[in-house]
């Protein structure tokens, strides 16, 4: 009890001391503040983990009734994630930030909004209040979206931080929805009435309710179609803003979910495959547009939404193990949506880190106009490029750890399965193959073009290496990244319980889960030891063979032509025509492009961009429809006080008189009723 | 283990024997069939040249490359033997392992900044993207059919009964063998002999390598080529003996690469901007093999 109320007090001590400190000390208590805690949290956290589940209860108000407080398994892992992209981030920010130090109330803000976002992402894993739950949601959101419109003098980034809210508040109101519909039935806040409720009705009563969460908390998470705010918003904030919220802010989300199968009582096997054919979508639309973007941090932010998908997949085929009763299957699929969780919040807040750095260094983040960084910034580059395999689900590193218990799910449904599910798996599977290709695509595409190569560009500024202190929460990240990859039964064993908590096992004894996981990943661990061997071995013996050859340096064959100049290099648009040929009825794209003409030509130009095709046909049209629709009332807004006067006495007077005709109109209606 | 020597063997003599089929096929005599390892042995001893463009990517990523390959080699089976590593989902392992050399070789190509590997690099990725998903779902249905997850439990258990299951192994020895193609660029999707960049796929990816990296590159290939043919022989020989199965190997090698040949000779390339399209309908070929493996469970009612 007492470390709750220093978890809350914490926060409130930072947010009241930061704006009386210079920018230094703003920092330093922001991080300080983050890191207590996280160790408090995580000390609280680390509890379930091991098997013990931890309830509080407050008295609440009278509105809210008790507030209880529980920390199970699945809590606590989502919040040891929470704190550990929170450390690094907010270590990483504090030099991230030192480029904007001049403006000192703006750093205030947004550092008071940064601990908001860590407590409020925190308390929202552990309330069991819906009333509560809201209000913290709310105050996530509002918190992020200060955080996103740091640089609200740009245009871009405030028009970003308005369509985030936006979509923040719809997702609101879904679970709004939820909430209120259990809380109208049972009179209870409590999450458990949720339980209650759904099992006392029937299946489609919680199918229902699951689809109201599922959208809600899909909106955060970004499941394709409710997507559309994620490419904007990551883009717009800063590096550590946009890790922080594409490594755990739309994981809250996949948390919410989570959260959801623990308490409704439904039929399990629809919904999981209500999930799986969302996430199918999500992966694949995902990494399809992801492909063809040209902003390194708008191609990010659409991988976000292809892991989502494959997250998802991990959870739906859980459900489907849970709808079957089918332990196994059920733990396989949670298992390996909740090691996706972790992992994707490693290795993509690792790239938006890296991409700050790139952006740093180079101030654009335009993949067309970089190149080269590797001989100027090798320690960003390693980095990118071990994110870069991670997340293509890889081996040795961690996606493909995750990504392999996820196609054991799949492969294990297969067993005795009927003809209709056969089909949701084959081409599942066949999605999760097309989206690791895609990603390799994607992957090459943006480490080759940024990375490799020669400067596109000539920058009138010096491109060089950020201080080794920013670097190091990188290098902790990318330790993990790792390590997960080569020990994953560590990170497996700590699974269990949050896994047998999911897949509603009933004692730790009966669980087939930690041994058909160890039966399963220990090989998989020696092929991955066994290939670090062979390819160690390999080069030993190449620097043994080479190591008195002559190595000359030449440039690069251009096959007879001798001028190459770095406009010769392939650019990234380049790289993926073949791909955005074959795929353009899924993609919308401009081209603009100015023809060479004369004898002596020059200032040719071509540009391509490209637009998503869901985001045209669900948000733009129809808010380009309603939009015209209210234009046509434009007329009763002409500026002239006088007009306003009238309305306001057309309204008084109406208000006054239609109680006075409420006996007339009804007579009416029942007189044409009669008729 | 006795996979790894037979394809070790079969590797040798694979591309020679492709090489000296098309050189009979045009009417000449050719040359030996160890003349491959004795180029690679050659480019083993001599010194390198590295763009001045590169960096240290170009200079590791022929390592790994060999390495994934070496790698992949030891979970192929023979039969009833297994490989060196053999687990449940080891397949899943094959292909992505596979993947991480891919990667590796294509941002290496990217290193050098020529717009040649670039363009060789790009269609690389997308031709490996399109021919992944015929292998995972050709293995889903051998899963299905025989109820493991594992190369060498499937192969073994894998029975050839009934017409379906004939036609069902013809068919997945075409969409390994095509994979193989994919995957080695050669005919029909990509033609390593023509000498102009502008056409070639996984050939101008290595314009720049040179010396023990080069053959490392290539001794990859030769490896790869036999790999998959060890795939297909998988597919056939099944419960079949020792005395059997070893003859059955290497004939079956044999075959495959004069076909190989064969076809390298009196084939036309596809035109490049289709080939993406023709990989993909490889996918539609394993989804049949999927429906024969229905047919054959009696899964549609």
């Amino acid at each position: 009890m007492s470390l709750i109320s220093a978890f809350i007090a914490v926060p409130v001590l930072a947010i009241l001391l930061i704006p009386f400190l210079n920018v230094k000390g703003k920092g330093i208590v922001l991080f300080a503040a983050i890191v207590v805690n996280a160790f408090l949290s995580g000390y609280l956290a680390l509890q379930p983990l091991d098997g013990q589940f931890l309830e509080f209860s407050f008295p609440g108000s009278l509105v809210t009734g008790p507030v209880n407080l529980r920390i199970d398994a699945l809590s606590g892992w989502f919040i040891l994630i929470i704190n550990f992209i929170f450390v690094t981030g907010s270590f990483y920010g504090l030099f991230y930030m030192q480029a904007y130090q001049k403006q000192t109330n703006n750093i205030t803000l947004h550092s008071i909004v940064f601990v908001l976002l860590h407590t409020a992402l925190i308390s929202l894993c552990t309330v069991q209040n819906s009333l509560v739950f809201l209000v913290v949601w709310e105050i996530m959101a509002l918190s992020a979206f200060i955080a996103v419109i740091f640089e609200h003098g740009k245009m871009a980034t405030l028009r970003a931080g308005m369509n985030y809210l936006i979509h923040s508040h719809v997702s609101i109101l879904f679970l709004m929805f939820g909430f209120i519909w259990v809380a109208l039935k049972t009179g209870s806040y409590d999450f458990n009435s949720i339980t209650t409720y759904t099992s006392q009705n029937s299946g489609a009563t919680g199918l229902v309710l699951f689809l109201c969460f599922f959208i809600g908390f899909g909106i955060k998470a970004g499941f394709v179609p409710f997507h559309t705010w994620l490419p904007y918003a990551h883009p717009a904030a800063p590096a550590h803003v946009s890790g922080v919220m594409s490594g755990v802010m739309i994981k809250i989300g996949i948390f919410g979910i989570f959260r959801v199968i623990t308490l409704i009582k439904a039929d399990y096997y629809t919904i999981g495959l209500v999930i799986i054919s969302f996430s199918v979508i999500s992966g694949l639309y995902g990494v399809m547009l992801a492909i063809v973007q040209h902003n390194l941090k708008k191609l990010l932010a659409y991988h976000s939404i292809e892991n989502i998908g494959i997250i998802g997949m991990g959870i739906g085929i859980g459900c489907i193990g849970l709808g079957t009763g089918n332990y196994l299957l059920a733990s396989l699929g949670f298992a390996g949506g909740l090691l996706h969780t972790l992992n994707h919040s490693l290795f993509k807040s690792l790239l938006f880190f890296t991409a700050g750095n790139v952006y740093q260094a180079t101030h654009t983040v335009h993949i067309d106009h970089l190149g080269g960084l590797i001989k100027r910034m090798p320690q960003t580059t390693i980095l990118f490029l071990i994110a870069a395999i991670a997340i293509s689900g890889i081996p040795p590193f961690n996606g493909f750890i995750s990504e392999f218990i996820i196609y054991s799910g799949f492969y294990y449904w297969m067993q005795g399965s009927m003809i209709g599910p056969l089909m949701a798996i084959i081409f599942s599977v066949l999605a999760l193959v097309l989206i690791g290709g895609l990603a390799l695509l994607c992957f090459t595409k943006a480490f080759g073009i940024v990375f490799l190569g020669n400067p596109r560009q000539k920058l009138d500024h010096e491109v060089k290496e950020v201080p080794f202190l920013q670097l190091l929460p990188l290098y902790l990240i990318a330790f993990l990244i790792v390590f997960i990859g080569v020990f994953p039964q560590i990170f497996m064993h700590a699974l269990s319980q949050p896994v047998s908590l999911l897949a509603g096992l009933p004692a730790i004894s009966d669980m087939p889960f930690p041994e058909k996981t160890t039966e399963l990943l220990q090989p998989v661990t020696w092929g991955i030891w066994m290939f670090i061997l062979i390819s160690l071995a390999v080069f030993g013996f190449r620097k043994l063979v080479t190591q008195n050859r002559k190595a000359s340096v030449e440039p690069t064959w251009g096959c007879g032509y001798i001028a190459p100049t770095a406009k010769l290099q392939y650019t990234a648009g380049s790289f993926v025509r073949p791909y955005s040929k074959l795929f353009r009825p899924f993609l919308l794209s401009h081209k603009t492009q100015k023809d060479v003409e004369g004898i002596f030509p020059s200032g040719g130009s071509y540009e391509t961009n490209s637009y998503d095709r869901i985001e045209k046909y669900l948000v733009d049209n129809p808010i380009a429809a309603y939009k015209s629709l209210l234009g046509r009332f434009l007329f009763l807004q002409n500026g002239k006080l006088q007009f306003y006067i009238l309305y306001g006495i057309i309204f008084i007077v109406s208000v006054i008189c239609i109680p006075l005709f409420y006996d007339q109109i009804v007579l009416f209606i029942d007189f044409i009723k009669q008729i | 283990m006795l996979s790894l020597i037979l394809i070790l063997i079969a590797a040798a003599f694979f591309t020679g024997v492709i090489i000296r089929v098309k050189s009979m096929a045009s009417g000449r005599k050719g040359p030996g069939i160890l003349q491959p390892l004795f180029d690679v042995f050659r480019l083993f001893k001599k010194g390198v040249v590295y763009s001045e463009t590169t960096s240290f990517v170009f200079q590791i990523a022929p390592t790994i490359y060999f390495a994934s390959v070496v790698m992949a080699m030891l979970v192929v089976p023979f039969g009833q033997s297994k490989g060196i590593l053999s687990f449940d989902g080891d397949f899943i392992f094959f292909a992505y392992i596979l993947a991480l050399g891919k990667f590796l070789s294509i941002i290496s190509a990217m290193d050098t900044g020529s717009s040649f590997e670039g363009m060789g690099a790009s269609r690389e990725a997308l031709y490996s993207m399109f021919a992944e998903p015929a292998f995972f779902i050709l293995m889903g249905s051998l899963a299905l059919l025989t109820g493991h997850t594992n190369f060498q439990e499937m192969f073994s258990a894998l029975h050839i009964g009934s017409y379906i299951s004939y036609a069902l192994a013809i068919l997945g020895t075409f969409v390994l063998m095509m994979i193989a193609m994919v995957e080695n660029s050669r005919m029909p999707i990509d033609d390593p002999k023509t000498h102009l960049e502008l056409t070639m796929v996984h050939e101008v990816m290595i314009l720049d390598n040179s010396g023990f990296d080069l053959g490392l590159i290539l001794t990859a290939g030769y490896l790869k080529f036999a790999i998959y043919g060890a795939l297909v022989v998988n597919l056939f020989i099944g419960v079949f003996p020792l005395q059997y199965s070893i003859p059955m190997f290497f004939v079956i090698q044999f075959v495959l690469a004069s076909g190989v040949g064969f076809i390298e000779s009196f084939m036309a390339r596809f035109r490049m901007s289709h080939n993406a399209q023709f990989i993909f309908v490889l996918t539609s070929v394993s989804l049949l093999i999927f429906f024969g493996a229905l047919l054959i469970l009696g899964k549609f009612v």
